[in-house]
């Protein structure tokens, strides 16, 4: 099978270093990966190339990478279900995240956020003298977060960073995750008030990329809107993410619909001398909707019959009484 | 460059070296971490299945978990290492648990076990079928809990020697700038893993490439047993991937061509749970008698059920799709004898050291013995916590007792000058990645399942040819910053150095024991070789000596499952 690489390179040692790309056609077998082919380029045809590899299977981590444009694990990604009909691949570093060379990025940012969550258990009280006592099930939901191999592949896709830095990031969220999830954790109050602080679960926009990138399953997205459930279950309430989020069911559990105009206030919390700056913001968006005719209703939609908000209210019986 | 001071500097991030890096901090030690990759990408990652302890406040025996282990061995453990080893296993597993690895509960929400090959009762301690990884992340946590120092992305070149020859340092080029260090200790504990890259294929990951035991040969220390190679019964055909022995200790079957579960012929008590050993050879049996698939043997899990997979065995499950193509509900998959573990390594007693002073080992790479000529599944995480504690809490006393190092800071441009006449002989077309391959190739030939004289000597030849055509190798990469041409090249060196004591320890044992199989010399002989193979560098190569197997309490038998 005959595949083209189309690899995104960067030399730091050459004079004027500046990121180029590079061609390889190649003869590979049809089973190849994307970093079998890579082992292939450096092995035989580029030993300058530089990528950072060791299991071949999944589970070491170090091979995160872009293909066609998107984060993934390249010894998870077959060739043949990447390449375009004329048998092109692009492979480039991960995003969000400094060069150094090649397809080898700076891992310092990424674990600087990992470290900022406390990623160790913290008991409280003394140490039983033998295991804990832990239900199967919760270990066993454990496993789908411990799967994280902390590969780099959902901060690589994540778009809040790539706007804002300061965002902890989905594999930092989903490790802290694990911590609240933990009935041998002593600490997860502490935890999500710590998460519920700027930069934290709330900067989440649920793009959902971390979730298509995760090679494990992790679906960080899911952990993060966990996390929020959890924050607002433990009363943990004053930011502006837990107030839309209560106002968003408010309105819907009233009245089958979104009251948007009330939703601002609402949001960066009516009597709270913080929010007046931000509502102050939104004057001007309001009046430019209002000139557009996009303004929200003054008087609050409905939605029509008795019996569909009886539904929606069934919805919320459901879920609620779940929990 | 730059000069370094530690008390003690432990070299390799996996399960054993990060162990004993909490071993020495906890002792009030100055400790530092040096490892070639980030610590979570330590090839400890890819043990599957799980740790095998004999809770004895839960009816479990460890006299027995110690028996089975000698047995396992073929009688070449040392049965005083064992009983350490396996006497202090359920307090090791519960000191994991209480750190936070998600170990499996049973319906009381106390730990739960499997089965596992090559022992009577289920005393295997798990998570899922990622066990390494979620004790090796675990252990991370606890490494950041506790800021140790860790240098990442460093690879050790060389040890240091003072004038009395005592380890007390190492020299390491950092990847990211390309700078040579020289970071000077009082004790230095190599974790470095196994020898799998040796071979050719292998389940190992690329970085398993016998840094530790040619680094430790290179000053002195002896190897021992290391013809004693373990092939895993399943591995993935074509790159060797590993598909755990839980998969059978869950239940699964091994099935040839024509369906039949074959295991009934060479092990009617264990069947599929036989020492692993005695599967491969069993495997590999049915291959060459024509009774394989493509090369293969069958591992058939679908009697098993969809949900069992998809909780307990959900890593192999996506290995085996992603790789093979196979959904194991409703295929089975085709799998063969493959390259896996090195029972042998860096001779060290219970505590981790070596006679040469300063210089200590733990983990694959180290030989306490309590592998012997077979390593029992789910012992190698054991092995990696009981001994790395050990030689943590050793190289911590011993760093105390320790005076001033003494060593100059120009021992440095010994390596300095090495690097340089790789980095400028011009390159020809032989690369390292050729010279690994054909050693690869050689051993899994020469040195495999089943060996004769002959094919040994075949794998030697080619292992001292190679040899001589690594001396004229060049880089083609003459960059600073992260050049892995570089240390791909250092790696080959310290991999066809291990090639070479591999094959004359195998050459040298003239009986089958464990997983060293002879078909020239079928028969184990306790008489002339129950015994400890030990290779030394010598002034004009390899010295093979030989030093006797601990014997306390179990006499050898014949050994059948």
């Amino acid at each position: 099978m005959r595949v083209t690489l189309d690899i995104g390179r960067f030399n730091p040692d050459a004079p004027n270093a500046k990121p180029y790309r590079q061609e390889f056609i190649l003869e590979v077998e049809e089973y190849y990966t994307v970093l079998d082919s890579l082992i292939y380029v450096r092995e035989y045809e580029d030993p300058t190339l530089a990528v950072r590899c060791s299991c071949r299977a999944s589970i070491c981590g170090s091979c995160a990478m872009r293909v066609n444009g998107h984060a993934s694990l390249g010894c998870k990604t077959k060739l043949i279900s990447v390449m375009d009909k004329d048998g092109r691949v692009r492979v480039d570093p991960v995003g969000n995240m400094p060069r150094v060379k090649d397809l080898v990025w700076d891992m310092k940012p990424f674990w600087d956020k990992i470290r900022a969550v406390d990623p160790f258990l913290q008991p409280e009280g003394p140490e039983p003298e033998e295991e804990y006592i832990a239900s199967p099930e919760s270990m066993l939901h454990l496993v789908g977060v411990m799967g994280c191999i902390m590969c780099g592949a959902c901060v690589s896709d994540c778009t809040v960073l790539e706007v804002d830095e300061n965002f902890l990031g989905p594999a930092a969220l989903a490790k802290a995750y694990r911590f609240t999830g933990d009935p041998r954790d002593g600490k997860t109050k502490e935890r999500l008030k710590e998460l519920n602080e700027y930069s934290g679960i709330w900067d989440c926009t649920r793009c959902m990329e971390c979730v298509q990138a995760c090679p494990k399953g992790v679906a960080p997205m899911e952990r993060i809107m966990a996390l929020r459930d959890k924050t607002i279950a433990a009363g943990i309430r004053n930011t502006n993410g837990a107030r839309h989020a209560e106002a968003v069911s408010d309105f819907v559990k009233k009245s089958g619909k979104l009251d948007e105009l009330r939703l601002v206030p609402r949001t960066y919390g009516m009597f709270n001398p913080m929010s007046l700056n931000s509502l102050f913001a939104a004057i001007p968006v309001g009046l430019r909707a209002l000139r557009r005719g996009k303004l929200p209703p003054i008087i609050p939609h409905k939605v029509e019959g008795k019996e569909n908000l009886q539904a929606v209210r069934r919805i919320f019986d459901k879920v609620e009484g779940k929990k | 460059m730059a000069v370094y001071q530690h008390d003690v500097v432990v070299v390799g991030a996996g399960l054993a070296g990060m162990r004993a890096t909490l071993a020495a901090i906890q002792k009030g030690a100055d400790v530092a971490m040096i490892t070639k990759v980030h610590p979570v990408r330590s090839h400890s990652n890819a043990a599957q299945g799980g740790i095998n302890a004999a809770l004895t406040s839960r009816g479990d025996d460890w006299d027995e978990h110690a028996y089975e282990t000698v047995k396992g061995s073929d009688y070449l453990g040392d049965q005083d290492a064992i009983e350490v080893m396996c006497q202090e296993a359920g307090a090791a597993i519960i000191e994991l648990e209480h750190m936070g690895v998600i170990f499996n509960r049973d319906e009381d929400g106390r730990l739960g076990t499997r089965r596992f090959g090559g022992q009577q009762r289920a005393r295997t301690f798990h998570v899922a079928d990622i066990t390494g990884q979620a004790m090796l992340h675990v252990l991370y946590e606890q490494i950041l809990k506790v800021r140790a120092r860790v240098y990442e992305e460093w690879f050790v070149t060389s040890l240091v020697l003072d004038d009395n020859k005592a380890v007390r340092g190492v020299v390491a080029i950092e990847l990211m700038t390309g700078q040579l260090h020289l970071i000077k200790a009082k004790a230095v504990i190599l974790c470095t893993g196994g020898t799998g890259r040796v071979y050719e294929p292998s389940t190992n990951g690329l970085i398993v490439t016998a840094d530790g035991q040619a680094l430790a040969y290179a000053v002195g220390a002896s190897v021992m047993d290391m013809e004693m190679v373990q092939y895993h019964p399943t591995t993935l055909m074509g790159n060797g991937v590993l598909i755990t022995e839980a998969a059978r200790g869950e239940g699964a079957y091994l099935v040839n061509k024509d369906g039949d579960r074959f295991m009934q012929k060479y092990a009617p008590n264990f069947m599929e749970l036989a020492s692993r050993d005695v599967v491969s050879r069993s495997e590999q049996t049915e291959i060459n008698e024509g009774r394989g698939v493509d090369g293969c043997v069958l591992l058939d899990l679908r009697h098993l059920g969809r949900e069992l997979i998809e909780t307990k065995l959900s890593y192999i499950n996506e290995v085996a799709l992603d790789f093979a193509n196979v959904n194991l509900a409703e295929q089975p998959l085709p799998i063969r004898p493959g390259n896996h573990y090195e029972m042998g390594g860096i001779k060290t007693d219970v505590n981790g050291r070596t006679p040469v002073a300063g210089l200590y080992a733990a983990g694959e790479c180290a030989c306490v013995s309590v592998h012997g000529g077979n390593r029992l599944g789910a012992n190698s995480l054991l092995d990696t916590i009981i001994f790395g504690r050990r030689a943590g809490d050793a190289a911590a006393a011993d760093a105390k007792e320790t005076g001033e190092v003494k060593v100059s800071d120009s021992v440095i441009s010994i390596d300095r000058d090495a690097i340089k006449n790789l980095m400028d002989r011009n390159p020809t077309s032989d690369t390292p990645a050729k010279i690994r391959l054909e050693m690869g190739k050689a051993m899994n030939e020469g040195v495999a399942v089943f060996r004769d004289e002959a094919g040994m000597q075949r794998a030697l030849h080619t292992v001292r040819e190679l040899r001589e055509r690594f001396t004229g190798l060049g880089v083609h990469d003459k960059g600073q910053v992260f050049n892995t041409n570089l240390i791909f090249a250092l790696e080959v060196g310290f991999m066809l150095e291990t090639a070479e004591t591999i094959c004359i320890g195998a050459i040298a044992r003239k009986e089958s024991r464990g997983a060293h199989f002879r078909t020239d010399y079928p028969n184990r002989d306790d008489e002339n070789f129950l015994k400890h193979t030990v290779v030394t560098k010598g002034p004009s190569g390899p010295v093979i000596t030989y030093s006797p197997v601990t014997v306390t309490k179990w006499k050898p038998q014949v050994r059948s499952y």
